[in-house]
């Protein structure tokens, strides 16, 4: 907490001018002489940290401090669509369960819907201390307005320290709206989780847009928010059960809403690329969308799954569902080939795990490099069609 | 019917990058634009203009002076009145505090039937902003609208897409929509509305204008979450570098895929 003051005496021209230089967001201002800082500042501080000396100063601020040792406990909670549990909740009960070794709090799992026992006594196979199941027919279906409610009542009753959240679609729309009710902060799309001892979740994530990765944590507030994507980490396996479940009380839990949803449509099936045990990335070293044809004996030799970056789908050559990466898919194949994409830590993100990693680039300074098993060294359009005559000959 | 629309300028390219040794960010260029996916909600509220009558869109964005540039654009392509929040208070706002700044700014508006947000931004890209500010004004949201089905006096159907089923979903008045990629297709600023909108005041709103101004509320000191430290990614050690001729080294990933009985 705190703020930017900026020494006036000491500002020079070539000392704005290098303020200017170093700050990522254009956030510094000079004229007549006077430099000052507008809207567009992030306070990541490298002004003050890396800039001119004696420049840029940040300025705490304290602030009433909470008790943090009056919030106990990691609650996840477990998304079910038709009454069937979305497995990214058994993820996050892995995850929470790591983590709650630290801090020796307890594990819960939340969830909400009508005729969900089944789901609650699937989550107690996963070692948790507790269950909530809040069970109501207003809750068959998912509704954001009615959900929130339900989470703000388990919230204020359990003063709990984390809740986790799966980073589904549902997720996606469903934590902004917990975070805004209970006034707590929210990090998508976390790639790490970590604890400190005093209970402060440490939210591990791609930021700004670029090539680096943040440690966002949650001083102040309670509870600690953040939603996880799907495969972003393993479930833990099944062990003998010895929590309990609790069925909560709806009666007092408002519900009231104007959304109504008046059908659903399943689309056509699309294999997913979520499950897929070998896959064949493509980036943007591909000029048009006939050169794919380049990777189809491939393809076929191996069996896989053919997935890409996101520039590709911003092309349209691919369903968004082929996407991998932090605003795609997260995949763990066995095998994985990356065809001519550069690496960005957003589409890192998204398939790192992979066992085997095989990556063609012709730019040997390419990010993909680094985190691949074998960096092959070479431009995709001599070596594709020479792959092709070897798998031909291997065919014979 | 008076619908607000929440616009947001991104970085034209997302390398952004970061120098290993000073930790520091060097953004390569400072080309801006639109957000795209605001680009879809701002052409479906003009398809409902054209639908309905009287209909008058307001365009807002928070941002520093600059993302005046956006509004702008918003205006030439249709939309028929633009608002900039601005405050050097509002540096360092995380998702609630944004989303707090722009709930205050459209309760100071006060006049709407429905919020139109994108279904998130490119280089944010946390999908938050648009649920939280309905929360904030405790009006219900429907994320990633790709059609407007009807519109009646009182609500709106619509139609959404997730992974794998579409909702038809209706809403009353006032709610929020968040917008996806749909079969919009986002109209350009025009010359025409250019001539007639040049001279329009865009106007721009302060803490000092909101209903809400402790500072406590809003930039750093609003925000929950704070960036502890910035790091560049992971990387390996041990990878195998695999040079040559094209020959050899298809003939290196033959045996790779062979040793690991894929062929
Ligand atoms: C918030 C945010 C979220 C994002 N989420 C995702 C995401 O989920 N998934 C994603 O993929 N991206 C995502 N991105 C975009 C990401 O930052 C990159 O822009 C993108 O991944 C780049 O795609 P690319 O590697 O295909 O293209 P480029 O970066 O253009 O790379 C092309 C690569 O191909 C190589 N190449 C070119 N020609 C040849 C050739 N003939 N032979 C061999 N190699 C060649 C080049 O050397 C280069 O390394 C996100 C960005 C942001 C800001
Ligand atoms: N600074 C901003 N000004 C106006 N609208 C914004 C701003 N930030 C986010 N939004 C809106 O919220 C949507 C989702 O943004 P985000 O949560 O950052 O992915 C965007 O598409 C915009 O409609």
């Amino acid at each position: 907490m705190g703020y930017i003051k900026i020494n006036q005496k000491k500002v020079t021209q070539d000392l704005a001018d290098e303020l200017q230089d170093i700050c990522p967001f254009n956030a510094f201002d000079y004229v007549d002489q006077y430099l000052s800082i507008n809207a567009a500042c992030k306070v990541c501080k490298i002004c003050v940290n890396k800039g001119p000396e004696g420049i840029c100063e940040f300025i705490e601020e304290t602030q009433v401090q909470i008790n943090k040792k009056d919030y106990k406990g990691i609650a996840v909670y477990i998304e079910q669509k038709d009454n069937q549990a979305h497995k990214v909740g058994w993820e996050l009960i892995g995850k929470a369960k790591e983590l709650a070794l630290k801090t020796e709090e307890p594990v819960y799992a939340i969830v909400i819907g009508n005729d969900v026992m089944k789901i609650a006594e699937e989550a107690l196979n996963y070692g948790i201390d507790k269950v909530f199941v809040y069970q109501n027919k207003a809750y068959r279906n998912f509704n954001v307005e009615n959900y929130t409610n339900v989470i703000e009542a388990f919230y204020r009753k359990y003063k709990v320290n984390i809740i986790l959240v799966g980073g589904t679609m549902l997720g996606r729309s469903f934590a902004p709206r917990i975070a805004a009710r209970l006034r707590t902060g929210l990090t998508a799309d976390c790639t790490k989780l970590d604890i400190k001892e005093n209970g402060d979740l440490l939210q591990i994530r791609p930021a700004f847009g670029g090539n680096i990765m943040a440690k966002i944590h949650t001083p102040n507030n309670r509870p600690q928010l953040a939603t996880i994507r799907y495969k972003m980490f393993d479930a833990p396996p099944k062990i003998k059960r010895f929590g309990e479940i609790v069925e909560e009380p709806t009666d007092d839990i408002i519900i009231k809403t104007t959304i109504e949803l008046l059908d659903t449509i399943h689309q056509p099936k699309v294999k997913d690329i979520n499950d897929a045990e070998i896959i064949i990335a493509v980036g943007r070293a591909f000029k048009k969308q006939s050169d794919l044809d380049l990777i189809k004996p491939l393809q076929k030799r191996l069996n896989a799954e053919i997935a890409c970056t996101r520039p590709l789908i911003e092309n349209g050559w691919f369903d968004p569902r082929k996407q991998i990466g932090l605003s795609g898919r997260t995949v763990k194949p066995k095998l994985i080939i990356n065809l001519g994409i550069s690496g960005a830590v957003q589409y890192i993100e998204g398939m790192k795990e992979s066992e085997l990693i095989i990556t063609v680039n012709h730019d040997s300074s390419n990010k993909l490099f680094d985190i691949s098993h074998y960096a092959i060294h070479g431009d995709i359009y001599d070596i594709l069609p020479e792959l092709n005559k070897q798998l031909e000959v291997l065919e014979q | 019917m008076n619908i607000i629309t929440c616009i947001k300028q991104v970085p034209a390219s997302s390398n952004v990058k970061v120098d290993s040794n000073t930790g520091v960010l060097i953004r390569e260029s400072n080309n801006v634009k639109m957000n795209p996916y605001d680009l879809y909600g701002l052409e479906t509220a003009f398809q409902i203009k054209e639908m309905k009558e009287s209909v008058d869109i307001h365009a807002v964005t928070m941002g520093p002076p600059s993302a005046k540039q956006v509004l702008e654009e918003a205006l030439y392509m249709g939309a028929d009145e633009a608002t900039l929040v601005s405050d050097r208070r509002f540096a360092g706002a995380d998702v609630l505090a944004t989303s707090y700044t722009l709930s205050q700014l459209i309760d100071h508006i006060s006049n709407y039937d429905m919020i139109i947000c994108g279904k998130q931004t490119t280089d944010g890209d946390t999908a938050q902003v648009g649920p939280e500010i309905a929360e904030f004004l405790n009006i219900p949201h429907v994320p990633y609208v790709v059609d407007i089905i009807e519109i009646n006096r009182d609500g709106i159907v619509v139609k959404s897409t997730y992974d794998t089923y579409d909702e038809i979903v209706s809403v009353k008045f006032p709610c929020l929509l968040t917008l996806d990629k749909g079969s919009q297709v986002p109209r350009l600023p025009s010359y025409k509305r250019k001539q007639i909108m040049k001279t329009h005041q865009i106007e721009t709103i302060t803490l000092d204008d909101l209903d809400d101004q402790n500072p406590n509320h809003y930039g750093l000191n609003g925000s929950p979450t704070q960036v502890e430290e910035i790091f560049p990614p992971d990387k390996r050690s041990d990878s195998i570098q695999i040079k040559g001729s094209n020959k050899e080294v298809t003939k290196e990933i033959m045996d790779i895929l062979a040793k690991n009985r894929y062929l």
